[in-house]
């Protein structure tokens, strides 16, 4: 199987259109609030106003019919638990509170008016407790430490050593639709249908949740209005209580979020701390890094472990270092869980490594460019984690090209620091799917099937969130197949029908999802041996073929030592961003943010231009004005009135060129792209708003009253 | 207390039964089967719930059903005819100006208000867009669909 030269493809590689596009277009869409479900139930969650306590007591008063209501509580939960990598996490309290928000009681009606107001009648007496909300205060969730050469002896030996801290805040989501599932039982079995990314995790949490066999539980995906990581793990509670409710009343049950509900009680990025201390020699050659990386990973483990260790396999960034000392550490607190936001943890570190690159440039007096070049990692080079740069990163070229495209350097000599005007740089890197052994426990499964019309049916649990899943999947094993991307169709993800491809996270999806897609095509397109796919199915009924997945020979992690190949290839980028800085009002404008990416061979060239300005403009929204203002741990402007994100009045000119360098296990070559994007903004921001202000600002979001100051 | 509420939907007359101060996002939603509109945010802040009443763009969750008594109501499901799209809708399938798709019925409708009257945003696409929120795109696929629409329809000579 190899790579075969862009000129010989049809489909890979062209901007086929979006194969759900008409539908998005014309509002035919069907997303799970446009459902309809007649004699259906509207739900509702009563949540803590508490951060930490226990209940006392719980009274329904009011004019509230309350005989006509289905209410659940903790005691009608078969397994009190939402399974993930731990099952810490209660699906409704029991007695005990450890975070405001946190689902006590779900009730619903067929009148949805009635159950806002019933929600209102009901009281709540708590006994309170003191929480905990700082990060390093409470339990630690869960540390890696990480060591290579002899760090000591190199910063003891050091010319230059230079330190920093650096942090960054929480993040919501906001996609644009809310969280949301309908539940109905059939007998024992149960259906759910919803907005979500992973249908295999619900799937496996009310498996759990209502001590239930895989095949009573069938998880149908709607289209979704956007994920981002925010409907990874948080879906399967909603899905939980859906089902919770619609088994105690015996009907349909709606259980569709507002936005308000959805931005207080939903995850968020976990905000970080990072000190950063580096040696190194007076003309900028690294010698070694130390990194300590925390993070707040709120009140139950979810998937802080995996954020967590993302975040410090990126800490050291594209940059060779002879001796390093990582050390990661995420804690418990007395918030709403923290969770998967696209980067997971990556954005956070690399913000550190990266604001740190600028100020010791700085520092050193030399360009913050030429610091880079000086320290890039190059093909053989090892990581930190021991792992052996097998592919060539091209950063130089990556760089050359972004300076160039900016005029970065007659910019930067000609723009004064404190100029009102500034220019700043980032250099990144991506790890493309799971990290270390994930995609071996994974074990990712693909089907595809011949159909009637002489096409074929691609079978998986990745879903499309926006990205354009179905689409570059239908390319993939078009081009495989040797047929038209117009006759492959996209099962829409149900547990009962596709095989389990993993998760839609991680950046996973095109590269390693579709190679598996790949490989799947052509060992159909082997089993039909030049037959016309219409003739066979007319002989022989649906051909069905699926593949698993396998890792790739020498690509070896030890969970121990936490060393070894942390992932199987990496995607790179340089950003270089301008900012105008109002001299009144403080407002800072990013005008143009110029990204040299490679992300392997591109599938979908609009498509992958959509990933990666789209999470460009999720990073600057990040870094210069979402800005999530937590009480006691909970976000108190859970609105959209008062949590801004970008919109297109201040968009920023975002230039992107592909510089692809093929991954020879992706789909076609093809390396992540979905996340990437979201590392590089926020330290390039900071660094050109420090340039054209004058300041050493060492967080995000920067917001303007802080520039005033 | 509901009452009977009659309107033009996309060139048919309804008549629908809503309480008069329901937002008429819902109205269209729940009582005139119309999910094409949809929901954000509640609060006018985000623009899903777009719709154009009598020429004027408008936030449906903000207005009360009432007021669309009598008035003309466009929504997403009125613009394309039987086997064309209209032109911004196939300029944002062509530009990538759609992708998760929520924003997307609201931000077309719009594209399409800002073509008919470009004199009412002097600021030009972005700020006839500004009250429409995106979270996929970063808007710069949206502004090339709302380029592209405009060669559609100059080619065409049709009206947006
Ligand atoms: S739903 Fe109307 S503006 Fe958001
Ligand atoms: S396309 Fe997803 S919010 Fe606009």
């Amino acid at each position: 199987m190899s790579i075969t030269t862009e000129k010989e493809l049809k489909f890979v590689g062209k901007s086929v259109l979006r194969k759900e596009g008409i539908d998005k277009v014309t509002g035919r869409a069907q997303y799970i609030d446009d459902v309809k479900t007649p004699g259906a139930l509207y739900g509702k969650t009563l949540r803590s106003k508490i951060a930490c306590g226990r209940i006392k007591s719980i009274s329904f008063g009011g004019n509230i019919p309350w005989n006509e209501f289905t209410i659940v509580d903790a005691r009608d939960v078969p397994y009190n638990r939402v399974m993930l990598i731990e099952s810490d996490q209660p699906v409704l309290c029991d007695g005990v509170v450890l975070h405001k928000e946190e689902p006590i009681l779900l009730i619903a009606h067929e009148d949805a008016g009635l159950v806002e107001e019933a929600l209102r009648a009901i009281t709540v007496e708590y006994e309170k407790e003191p929480g905990v909300f700082e990060i390093g205060q409470g339990k630690v969730l869960k540390q890696y430490d990480i060591e290579e050469g002899d760090w000591q002896k190199e910063f003891a030996n050091a010319e230059v050593v230079f330190e920093g801290e650096y942090r960054t805040g929480a993040q919501e989501h906001v996609y644009i639709e809310t969280n949301g599932f309908i539940a109905q039982w059939d007998g024992d079995n149960i259906t759910v249908h919803g907005s979500h990314q992973c249908p295999y995790y619900v799937h496996k949490a009310l498996k759990y949740a209502f001590k239930l066999q895989d095949h009573q539980v069938n998880v149908v995906q709607m289209t979704t209005g956007g994920g981002f990581g925010g409907k990874e793990d948080f879906p399967s509670v909603v899905a939980i209580h859906a089902a919770l409710l619609a088994r105690k009343a015996r009907r349909p049950v709606r259980l569709i979020y507002d936005r308000a509900e959805d931005m207080a009680s939903s995850t968020k990025r976990h905000p970080s701390l990072s000190r950063v201390r580096t040696a190194c020699t007076k003309d900028g050659v690294l010698r070694a890094i130390e990194f300590n990386f925390y993070i707040d990973g709120g009140a139950y483990v979810t998937l802080s472990p995996v954020v967590l260790s993302r975040g410090i396999l990126h800490s050291f960034g594209p940059y060779k270092w002879p001796a390093a000392k990582l050390h990661a550490q995420c804690y418990f607190t007395n918030s709403p869980p923290y969770g998967a936001f696209r980067g997971f943890g990556a954005p956070q570190s690399i913000f550190a490594i990266e604001a740190h690159m600028t100020a010791l440039a700085d520092h050193l007096g030399m360009d913050p460019a030429e610091l880079r070049r000086k320290n890039f990692i190059h093909r053989g080079d090892a990581m930190p984690t021991g792992q052996i740069v097998e592919e060539t990163p091209n950063m130089e070229a990556l760089m050359d090209r972004a300076l160039e495209l900016s005029d970065y350097k007659r910019k930067r000599g000609a723009w004064k620091r404190g100029s009102g005007k500034g220019i700043g740089l980032s250099t990144f890197m991506h790890g493309t799917g799971f990290t270390g052994s994930g995609e071996v426990y994974l074990a990712s499964r693909v089907g595809i099937a011949t159909t009637r019309n002489g096409g074929a049916e691609v079978r998986v649990s990745s879903t499309e969130i926006g990205q354009g899943t179905e689409t570059v999947f239908a390319q993939i094993a078009a081009e495989a197949l040797g047929i038209d991307v117009a006759k492959v169709s996209f099962r829409r993800p149900e547990t009962k029908v596709v095989p389990n491809s993993g998760p839609t996270v991680a950046s996973r999806t095109c590269s390693i999802v579709g190679r598996l897609v790949q490989r799947a095509a052509e060992k159909m397109k082997q089993r039909l041996a030049g037959a016309d796919i219409g003739h066979h199915y007319a002989e022989h009924g649906e051909a069905y073929e699926e593949v698993e997945y396998v890792p790739r020979p020498g690509l070896v992690w030890d969970d121990n030592t936490y060393k070894g190949s942390a992932y199987g290839a990496f995607s790179w980028s340089v950003n270089v961003v301008e900012v105008d800085v109002d001299p009144v009002t403080a407002m800072p404008k990013v005008h143009t943010l110029t990204s040299t990416v490679d992300i392997g061979t591109i599938i979908n060239p609009v498509l992958a231009y959509g990933q990666v300005e789209g999470g460009i403009a999720q990073a600057i929204g990040w870094s210069t004005c979402e800005n999530v203002v937590l009480k006691e741990g909970l976000m108190e402007n859970h609105h959209l009135t008062n949590y801004v994100i970008p919109t297109a009045a201040d968009a920023a000119k975002i230039v992107v060129e592909f510089m692809p360098n093929p991954y020879s296990e992706g789909a076609f070559g093809a390396k992540g792209v979905g996340e990437l994007p979201m590392d590089g903004p926020g330290p390039a921001i900071v660094s050109a708003i420090n340039d054209a202000i004058n300041a050493r600002f060492t967080h995000i979001p920067l917001m303007p009253e802080e520039m005033l100051k | 207390m509901k009452q009977s509420i009659s309107f033009t939907l996309n060139g048919k007359s309804v008549t629908i039964e809503a309480h008069p101060m329901q937002p008429l996002l819902y109205a269209l939603r729940d009582d005139a089967d119309a999910v094409g509109t949809k929901y954000g945010c509640g609060e006018g802040e985000c623009g899903a719930c777009t719709v154009i009443l009598n020429d004027e763009l408008v936030m449906s969750c903000l207005v009360p059903a009432v007021q669309a008594e009598g008035a003309r109501v466009e929504t997403i499901e009125g613009l394309a005819d039987a086997n064309e799209l209209h032109a911004v809708q196939q300029a944002f399938l062509e530009s990538g100006g759609a992708q998760c798709g929520i924003c997307t019925p609201g931000m077309i409708m719009a594209g399409v208000h800002h073509l008919r009257h470009p004199e009412r945003a002097p600021g030009g696409v972005p700020e006839a867009l500004e009250g429409n929120l995106c979270r996929c795109t970063g808007y710069t696929r949206i502004f090339t669909a709302m380029k592209r629409a405009k060669e559609i329809l100059s080619a065409n000579g049709t009206a947006p």
